[in-house]
């Protein structure tokens, strides 16, 4: 394969999309599947089949189209008509008037302009949802590959990381370290053997933005990666990602295999010295896996136990090797970056967070799904221009962001811009791109012993300030719930949490805290209604019908056995 | 049981294909977690016999196997039962009332999270998150997910799994 060839093959498949008279596209992703997307598909297929135009027009199954609670989602071309809660009784409709006689269906259509749209930018996402992820000709003929062929052929490894660099693009998990700097440092260490790993461990719950991206355009992450590979120098990359997203790992699969068959992955990539290979990991359950020692460690097949830093990744990781570990969405936005240049990403954003940010938009809030945004819009516009407000005339009681690592933004502080710095500076954390949105029926006392919970399961058992610490906040947490708590408790939490975010090991205990510590700053005043008046004002709380969570009980239990 | 025969003495070809799965990983102590991956999708469970003989094939100390397969949720070292419920514990759709479904469904079936009904029709079990956040609160039976699931609902479901003949 070279850089012809590649266009060649592009300008092919585009040849063909020309000849068809009309491309129905229906949302493939986990939402949309559940609410039959499947089924709606085949009964396309088969009316077209019926209408006699089944050869001119392509029905496709796409990646996430963005508004999954609207779903099943079908987007109709060369009009490029988003139609929502389309089901398998609209198919007919649909083909009869907008295909064959080319006038839309008005009460299905989704507005083009309508904000959800208008206010996103989209770097990482941009052909997902409309184009065919189990297609790399697809991907192709939508200028796929061509930044991996160009970095190839045209740039250094160090004009490569100059280019990431000059992107300000920084780690899309929710580290912020600067990726262009970690890719420099990984280039730098003398080694024959080096790898690059995607951490496509998605364990925050409330988050489904890998899992969409790896579902709706595979070989984007795959082309990352290997642009990657080359600016590092390695030539093996995994990637980790989780056994529970069985469709991602179906289509990573499948991505892999086409990219080998079309020799873009292997030997000799586009006619140079250069071979990459990427291999998968599937992940076991175990949350902890997302911190990247953990998840190196659950690569060479072992418990996934974080281990102290330094030494860092880049420098000894996989087998000792060093090793580059990036996001998903990191390796998402790499091809635009190298295809556009630093420049042109850099002047999306903030002056310190640089790009685009996407968010799985979900809880509480009319239009959930999966958003891009530039860096620097405020929370406000996220949840009521795109995210369209609280719905049943809810009230916005607080923004969720970071998962169990993260914190409860209140309603005072909804002007926030959305940067890595502010987020921080407020007490919660950029995360890895879940926003949860909860309004007055939520209890924050209950959301922060729900987030200890999460905590106290997952806790590998390391080190002890984590092992120990979350069971003991839970426990006090449990008791505020049940209205047996006193003042004194409520100072043992505060103590207890700064304990355990100091003296844990490990991200998932440094940050178990943060919850509680978010929550008690903006909503002390629930805590003590709790305490003192033994009333919970969201009514979630069973306050002062005394039960112990048998939650408790099984941790200590010990797993398995 | 003797390593390729299971209770009735026959022969189990899901022995084949582990081995086949352990030789193309080259007997490799580190492909030990996709091992047991594949063990759980040929058998359902990874009982105790499993465990000793994925040890001895990886030459890996039984200890390493078994702390392995404990650490992470994914393994079951105990059969399932006929039916499993799963119900999505994340974040969005504990907002959106999923600790109710939890509860409902934990008193039809007599039985905790994590656990399999005394007929071993029904196993329950919480997910951390399974992605689909955006029709919350997801419930998925054997293999249908099903989202904006309620109480009502999801007893119902489980109630005819119950009076099912077997």
């Amino acid at each position: 394969m070279t850089l012809e060839e590649l266009y060649e093959l592009g300008q092919n498949f585009r040849q063909k999309l020309t000849t068809f008279r009309a491309e129905i596209h229906v949302c493939g992703s986990g939402g949309c599947i559940s609410s039959g997307s499947f089924q709606l598909k085949e009964t396309f297929e088969k009316v077209c089949e019926a209408r006699k135009i089944g050869a001119d027009v392509r029905v496709i199954t796409t990646g996430c189209m963005g508004l999954c609670g609207a779903g099943p989602l079908v987007r109709v071309h060369p009009s490029d008509t988003l139609y929502v809660r389309v089901t398998t009784e609209d198919v007919e409709r649909i083909v009869d008037s907008h295909i064959l006689k080319d006038k839309p269906v008005k009460n299905l259509l989704y507005p083009r302009d309508a904000s959800f749209f208008a206010r996103q930018v989209q770097v990482a996402l941009k052909n997902m949802g409309r184009i065919d992820p189990e297609s790399i000709e697809d991907y192709i003929a939508h200028g796929g590959y061509e930044a991996l062929a160009k970095a190839i052929t045209y740039y250094t490894q160090e004009g490569v990381i100059l280019e990431v660099r000059n992107s300000g693009l920084r780690g899309r998990g929710g580290g912020g370290y600067p990726t262009g700097l970690k890719w420099d440092i990984v280039r730098r260490v003398p080694s024959a053997e080096k790898y690059v790993v995607c951490n496509a461990d998605e364990g925050d719950p409330g988050a489904f933005m890998d899992r969409a991206m790896l579902e709706g355009n595979p070989h984007a992450i795959l082309e990352g990666m290997a642009i990657a590979g080359y600016a590092v120098g390695a030539t093996q990359g995994f990637i980790y990602v989780r056994g529970e997203y069985p469709l991602a790992i179906e289509r990573l699969k499948k991505a892999i295999k086409q990219s080998e068959r079309t020799q873009i992955l292997g030997n000799r990539i586009f006619e140079s010295g250069f071979n990459f290979r990427i291999d998968l990991r599937i992940g076991a359950g175990a949350f902890v896996c997302g911190e990247e020692t953990a998840l190196l460690q659950s690569i060479e097949g072992q418990r996934g136990q974080p281990r102290p830093r330094p030494p860092y990744p880049s420098q000894v990781g996989l087998w000792g090797k060093p090793t580059l570990l990036n996001n998903v969405e990191t390796f998402a936005n790499v091809p635009a970056i190298v295809l556009n240049g630093g420049k042109w990403y850099s002047a999306i954003g903030t002056d310190k967070s640089k790009g685009t940010k996407v968010f799985a938009l979900a809880g509480r809030i009319n239009n959930t799904g999966l958003i891009e945004v530039p860096m620097g819009i405020t929370l406000r516009e996220i949840i009521f221009d795109i995210g369209g407000g609280i719905p049943d005339g809810g009230e916005f009681k607080a923004a969720q962001t970071g998962g169990p690592s993260g914190g409860c933004i209140p309603v005072q502080h909804l002007d926030t811009p959305v940067d890595y710095e502010s987020l921080t500076h407020v007490g919660s954390m950029m995360g890895s791109g879940g926003l949860i949105v909860m309004d007055q029926t939520s209890c924050m006392v209950d959301i922060a012993k729900y987030f200890m919970k999460f905590c106290m399961e997952e806790s590998c058992g390391k080190c002890i300030p984590c092992r120990v610490g979350t069971v003991q906040l839970y426990r006090l947490l449990d008791r505020m719930t049940n209205g047996t708590a006193t003042d004194e408790d409520l100072d043992t939490l505060e103590e207890l949490c700064v304990m355990v975010k100091d003296t844990s090991l490990c991200g998932l205990g440094q940050t178990a805290p943060n919850p509680v510590m978010s929550t008690l700053h903006y909503f002390r005043r629930e805590y003590e209604q709790h305490i003192h008046e033994h009333a919970c004002a969201a009514g979630v709380c069973s306050v002062g019908a005394e039960q112990t969570d048998s939650a408790v009980a099984s941790v200590h239990q010990g797993e398995g056995a | 049981m003797s390593k390729q025969a299971d209770k009735q003495g026959n022969a189990d070809n899901r022995y084949k294909y582990l081995d086949r799965a352990i030789a193309r990983h080259q007997f490799r102590g580190d492909a030990l977690i996709e091992i047991l991956h594949t063990t759980q999708e040929l058998f359902g469970f990874i009982s105790r016999d499993l465990l000793l003989y994925i040890a001895r094939n990886l030459k890996l100390p039984p200890s390493k196997v078994y702390g392995v397969a404990t650490f992470y949720h994914f393994f079951s070292l105990d059969p399932k039962g006929e039916h499993t419920v799963t119900v999505c514990l994340g974040t969005a759709c504990y907002v959106r009332g999923a600790a109710d479904i939890q509860v409902a469904l934990e008193k039809t079936c007599g039985c905790a999270m994590g656990q399999t009904t005394a007929d071993g029709k029904i196993s329950l079990q919480g997910a951390r998150c399974v992605g689909s956040c955006g029709i919350a609160p997801v419930v998925i039976y054997d293999n249908d997910v099903a989202g904006y699931d309620t109480v009502e609902q999801a007893t119902a479901r489980v109630r005819t799994w119950m009076e099912e003949q077997a």
